[in-house]
């Protein structure tokens, strides 16, 4: 049994990281008051840049350069992405639900098209990141086997992410301020905030994190950009509701996550799942993410001006 | 008026796209649309492909109307179709028997996976996009595993077998009439549907309470209706309507259901609602308008180097800009401020003289 | 020549076709204290909004101590030293007080805050001014009144020397409204000076120096306050004679036709509201609940009509126990509602008059019939509310009902709920936002209802309206009752003391 779990690990931390990587976006689109349902498709736009920088850039700089160039042409491209949600919802005052999910369609169609436009096929398989042990690490007792050997480098990058995000959201008058708009953006505009700015920076924020995310998945776990993400954007979603919105209680629900759609792809290679029905395993994240829902999803702290009008004043 | 406008700027999206094909819009666009309405097959064909987009539209909107936005209907058209499937390949009766067994079974599968996530939600608000979703990979998982262990055709892994005739909503007749087309009895089931709706909404005590709730559900609970039952009784009509959307589709269109894909029609439900502002007989143009782009695509890449994705493209840029009809909306007074003045400044002069 | 410390002169603002601000100039002294009086919608929050940079002024002009300034944010306005208490706390629910003050004028240490600093100079602010704050609670646990305190310290924290108050004491016991304007003069006496929005006269007698009287976006008059009476200030205000008194002859009341008993109710966070509440109105009688918002009003509304489940006790109806009825059932039953929120709960705003007017009784006959609505019966009922009660639309009963004026809105659920013909009318708040026509106007209806042998039940924050139109009053406090007497016994300082917590004699529980 702890075998299989030393062996699930680095899999499901490769399945946590990228949409780790989406929640925290979403975590500061949702709580600056824009409902952000195109993760998804931002996601996918992520995908596809890491993917073809890979295809394009690898053969000259080799594939771990090409990678990390991936990654932040992703970031750059899930920023510019994101401006068009930021444009319906906060210019246009469209319902944010419905923007998010063109987000989501336009970025499946466009990436394929692009991609068979250019590279000839929809389909762009690269090579994964090597993965790394950390030294001294290695060899701490349990949580050395299962979270620092086996890793990729990306999984510190996010990590270190996560760390700026939660001392900004908490600690700084930007982050006040952004959770001021996600309560109660009347206050914040009585204090003469200019509430649109702050929720630009939210989207676009969220942008950069799930395209991010996406481009990791791409050269990590998924190893090819074919313009879906499987629902990882929806399970981004799923864990800001079970996290509470709150930094690290969304990091435990990614991991949990994480583990669960690990558990739904090997298992049919394990013998000791052997018995258990394939259809099982192979929805059971999508299953258990229904069943976070039902529980935390009635007493919901979601921001409390999470997708409401608001009159943004232009004086 | 919004929605000519967002049509008007997908296409000018669609042609830009088509450019950096290194490819003439104009040409484009024509063999897109001759793809899709030139002769009386390729007309026809277009207009069966439609019916299921007729139908998901009519689910999208109908939710719409009671305030939810079902973006489960991909997953309802899978297991309405499943249902129906199963019982086409497994029954053996006369025709008018199978047919309404298939057309009872679509509507139950898809009823179920409709009525889930408004229970959920009127249960324990939980958000009906993200449970769709969930419910939708489900759906596609077990229509994956389901006709891959039960139902395989003989020659390819991923397809079912073929419907026996007797099942099937397709009619030689009818196939014949049209010049060898898709066109068959789901455009009777889609027409019908659609009156039932408007009837259902505009006459009906339901309609009454559902759109009630849709619009207001504090006012509603207040009048007395019951909110959590309208919610999850739209849902599970919105879910029947895709369901049949299955039907059409898997036993219409097409002669079998074809495992790990996601039907597209389902989503671009949403399109179709949108576009037609949740007007019932709007969704049936919306639908057949949408069609033209999906059935065309194929013509048009065949005789120019543009990828087929161009209209799901064309579609989901449409779906924005409905969806930020605001702009739209406000820059229409200033528009039409500006024809006005232009006008009366036209009839001054004449006047003058 | 005085020099005003502010002055503002022939401020037009219009929103659309509606002009707010006409050319209104209003001037305010030192250490003065001027109160804008006007009836609701007459332009005093617009204008003042003006003044606090929320609004740009279409046209005029505005001198803060003599020189000419442009105020486009609240920010400008917080340097020029105005500061504005709003009537709408703009206080995040869960943010502490200080986090609530300092939002937009974080201080920093390094790239983080430096809250624990904030604190401190919060502290010693409250202690200077009497306001009695800790600066480490939570908005959503601190009374109302604190709240409006943390408002108060905003302002202070930013070094104001003019502060805005709109209509403050809407939400206050007559115990801490007399705690505010002792803090209102402090705050005088430091220096500073005040403008008071309100339409309440009495207040304005007693604190007020000058008053500026605005009627439909104009100027009427500045009056001094010491030279006029509340009755000629009341006439400038609403621009013709008005009579206080409600014509109301007495009556004895018949059998009880609302029976509460032992009422406890869960408010809506978690603990219990409404506490042991027992109370019975007859036909033929106003029973008026006197209380301050929050005080288990809305409890008690929610339980009986059904809206929400009580925890244990009964309610009763003409004898039938409805304690575990669904609403349809108790509209059945011959109960009325008109709710505390017009738009939230009272209509559909995208339906048309006619649909709202059905919206309790569509699935009964003639309405509808088989499931199937009859068009035509609902249109001439619609039509006979609309008449009977001087509902003014554009389209008649077409209208969406979202287009109707405020006024207008409340007369059509008015008369929706009254031409039911119901056992027991609960009224909340039913004059809320309207002008002083369209009050006397519900007024007399509600009267009438009583008249012809009906059993009312009225909620109201406005303590002049449950003292002219009652002809009992219970007063209510912390969920529980804190007394009971009967209106022509009664007077404000009585009721106001028994708002507060105080147990009066008239009271049958203590």
């Amino acid at each position: 049994m702890w075998q299989t779990i030393e062996q699930m690990a680095p899999y499901a931390v490769g399945y946590t990281i990228p949409i780790l990587a989406a929640a925290l976006g979403g975590l500061f689109s949702e709580r600056s008051g824009i409902i952000n349902i195109g993760l998804e498709g931002l996601m996918v736009v992520g995908s596809f840049v890491g993917g073809i920088s890979v295809y394009y850039f690898g053969p000259s700089m080799g594939n771990l350069r090409a990678a990390w160039l991936g990654i932040l042409l992703a970031m750059a491209a899930g920023i510019l992405f994101s401006v068009l949600h930021a444009f319906a919802s906060i210019n246009l005052g469209a319902n944010q639900t419905i923007s998010g999910t063109a987000i989501n369609l336009l970025a499946g169609a466009l990436v394929l098209y692009i991609s068979r436009r250019f590279v000839g096929t929809g389909n762009i398989v690269v090579n994964s990141m090597t993965r790394v042990d950390i030294p001294l690490g290695k060899d701490i007792p349990i949580i050395g086997s299962l979270f620092l050997t086996d890793t990729y480098p990306t999984t510190w990058f996010v990590l270190a992410i996560l760390l700026i995000g939660w001392y900004v959201i908490e600690k700084t008058p930007f982050g006040l301020r952004l959770r001021a708009c996600g309560e109660y953006p009347e206050a914040a505009d009585a204090a003469g905030i200019n509430v649109a700015r702050i929720r630009y920076a939210g989207v676009l924020i969220s942008g950069a994190l799930a395209g991010l995310g996406g481009a990791i998945y791409t050269v990590t776990t998924a190893g090819q950009s074919n313009g879906s993400v499987d629902g990882l954007g929806f399970l981004a979603l799923a864990g800001l509701i079970f996290g509470q919105w709150r930094t690290f209680r969304v990091l435990a629900a990614m991991l949990f996550f994480g583990f669960a759609v690990t558990l739904a792809q090997i298992s049919m290679l394990l013998p000791s799942f052997a018995s258990i029905p394939p259809l099982a395993l192979k929805v059971f994240p999508y299953v258990v993410t229904l069943l976070a829902l039902v529980v935390f999803s009635k007493s919901s702290q979601a921001p409390r001006a999470e997708g409401r009008e608001f009159a943004y004043k232009k004086n | 008026m919004v929605s000519i406008c967002a049509i008007l700027l997908g296409f000018v999206a669609g042609a830009v796209l088509m450019m950096t094909s290194s490819s003439n819009p104009l040409s484009g666009f024509m063999y897109l649309f001759q793809g899709g309405l030139k002769g009386v097959s390729r007309f026809c064909n277009t207009l069966a492909y439609a019916v299921p987009l007729m139908l998901t539209g009519l689910s999208v909107s109908f939710a719409f109307q009671t305030g939810l936005f079902n973006i489960g209907a991909p997953g309802q058209m899978l297991i309405g179709g499943i249902f129906a499937t199963s019982l086409a390949l497994t029954l053996d009766m006369p025709r008018v028997v199978m047919l309404a067994i298939v057309i009872s079974a679509a509507i139950a599968g898809g009823t179920l996976w409709g009525a889930i996530p408004g229970l959920l939600k009127a249960k324990f608000n939980v958000n009906e996009v993200v449970s769709g979703i969930m419910l939708n990979w489900i759906a596609y998982w077990i229509v994956y595993i389901t006709i891959s262990d039960n139902f395989k055709s003989a020659t390819i892994d991923t397809e079912s077998q073929a419907i026996p005739g007797a099942a099937s909503l397709r009619e030689p007749f009818l196939t014949r009439l049209t010049g060898g087309s898709n066109l068959n009895l789901g455009i009777l089931i889609a027409l019908i549907a659609t009156a039932l709706v408007v009837f259902i909404l505009a006459k009906t005590v339901m309609g009454y309470e559902m759109k009630a709730v849709g619009f207001n559900s504090s006012a509603a609970e207040y009048g007395g209706i019951n909110v959590a039952k309208n919610a999850i009784l739209a849902m599970a009509i919105s879910g029947a309507l895709s369901g049949l959307a299955g039907l059409t589709f898997y036993m219409g269109y097409s002669n079998n259901m074809r495992i790990g894909i996601m039907p597209s029609q389902g989503f671009d439900g949403i399109a179709v609602a949108l576009l037609a502002n949740s007007n019932p007989i709007g969704v049936l143009l919306s639908a057949f308008f949408f069609a033209i782009l999906q059935t065309g695509k194929g013509f048009m890449n065949a005789m120019m180097p543009i990828p087929p994705e161009i209209a799901d493209t064309i579609i989901a840029v449409i779906i924005y800009f409905a969806a930020a009809s605001k702009l739209i909306e406000i820059n229409m007074d200033r528009i039409k401020g500006f024809v006005l003045r232009r006008m009366g400044k036209a009839k001054a002069k004449k006047g003058g003289q | 020549m005085e020099e005003y410390v502010v002055e503002m002169r022939d401020i037009v603002k219009s929103f659309g076709s509606l002009r707010a601000n006409d050319n209104i100039s209003l001037r305010l002294r030192k250490g003065e204290i001027l109160a804008l009086l006007g009836e609701n919608g007459a332009g005093k929050s617009t204008l003042m909004s003006i003044l606090f940079g929320l609004y740009k002024a279409d046209s005029g002009s505005i001198f803060v101590r003599g020189s000419k300034v442009r105020i486009t944010s609240p920010n400008v306005a917080n340097e020029l030293g105005i500061g504005m208490v709003h009537q709408h706390f703009k206080l995040v629910h869960n943010f502490t007080v200080t986090e609530n003050i300092v939002l937009g004028l974080e201080p920093q240490k390094g790239i983080s805050m430096n809250l624990k600093g904030a604190a401190e100079r919060i502290r010693t602010l409250s202690q200077k001014y009497g306001l009695d704050v800790d600066p480490n609670a939570k908005i959503e646990n601190i009374s109302v009144g604190m709240q409006q305190r943390v408002e108060i310290l905003k302002m202070l924290y930013r070094n104001a020397d003019v502060l805005i108050f709109d209509e403050p004491t809407a939400v206050l016991t007559p115990m801490e409204i007399r705690e505010l304007i002792a803090i209102m003069r402090g705050l005088i006496s430091e220096g500073k000076s005040i403008i008071l929005i309100t339409h309440k006269l009495g207040e304005i007698k007693e604190v007020a120096d000058y008053c500026t009287i605005i009627r439909r976006g104009k100027l009427v008059d500045t009056v001094k306050v010491s030279d006029a009476t509340q009755q000629k200030m009341a006439e400038m205000m609403v621009g013709h004679e008005i009579s206080f008194v409600i014509d109301k002859k007495e009556r004895e009341p018949g059998p009880p036709v609302l029976t509460v008993e032992n009422l406890s109710v869960k408010n809506t966070q978690g603990s219990l509201g409404l506490t042991d509440f027992s109370l019975t109105v007859h036909s033929g009688e106003i029973v008026g609940i006197a209380g301050v918002d929050g005080n288990g009003q809305s409890e008690l509304v929610e339980a009986v009509t059904g809206l929400c489940r009580s925890e244990k006790g009964s309610i009763t109806i003409n004898g039938q126990d409805i304690t575990r009825a669904s609403i349809a059932q108790r509209i059945h039953k011959g109960i009325s509602h008109i709710p505390e929120d017009r738009q939230k709960r009272g209509l559909v705003p995208d339906y048309t008059i006619e649909e709202n007017m059905i919206l309790e009784v569509y699935g009964q006959p003639p309405f509808s019939k088989h499931g199937l609505l009859n068009k035509k019966e609902i249109r001439a009922y619609a039509r006979k509310i609309v008449d009977d009660f001087d509902v003014r639309s554009s389209a008649g009963v077409l209208s969406k009902a979202g287009t109707l004026s405020g006024g207008n809105q409340q007369k059509a659920i008015i008369g929706r709920e009254l031409q039911k013909q119901p056992d027991l009318l609960i009224a909340v708040q039913p004059t809320r936002g309207l002008d002083v026509g369209s009050i006397e106007y519900i007024h007399k209806r509600i009267v009438e209802q009583r008249d012809a042998g009906k059993a009312v039940l009225l909620v109201s924050l406005e303590l002049d309206e449950v003292l002219q139109l009652s002809d009992r009053i219970v007063a209510i406090n912390a969920g529980r009752i804190t007394g009971e007497i009967l209106a022509k016994d009664a007077d404000e300082n009585q009721v106001g003391l028994m708002m507060a917590g105080v147990r009066g004699k008239g009271n049958p529980q203590s």
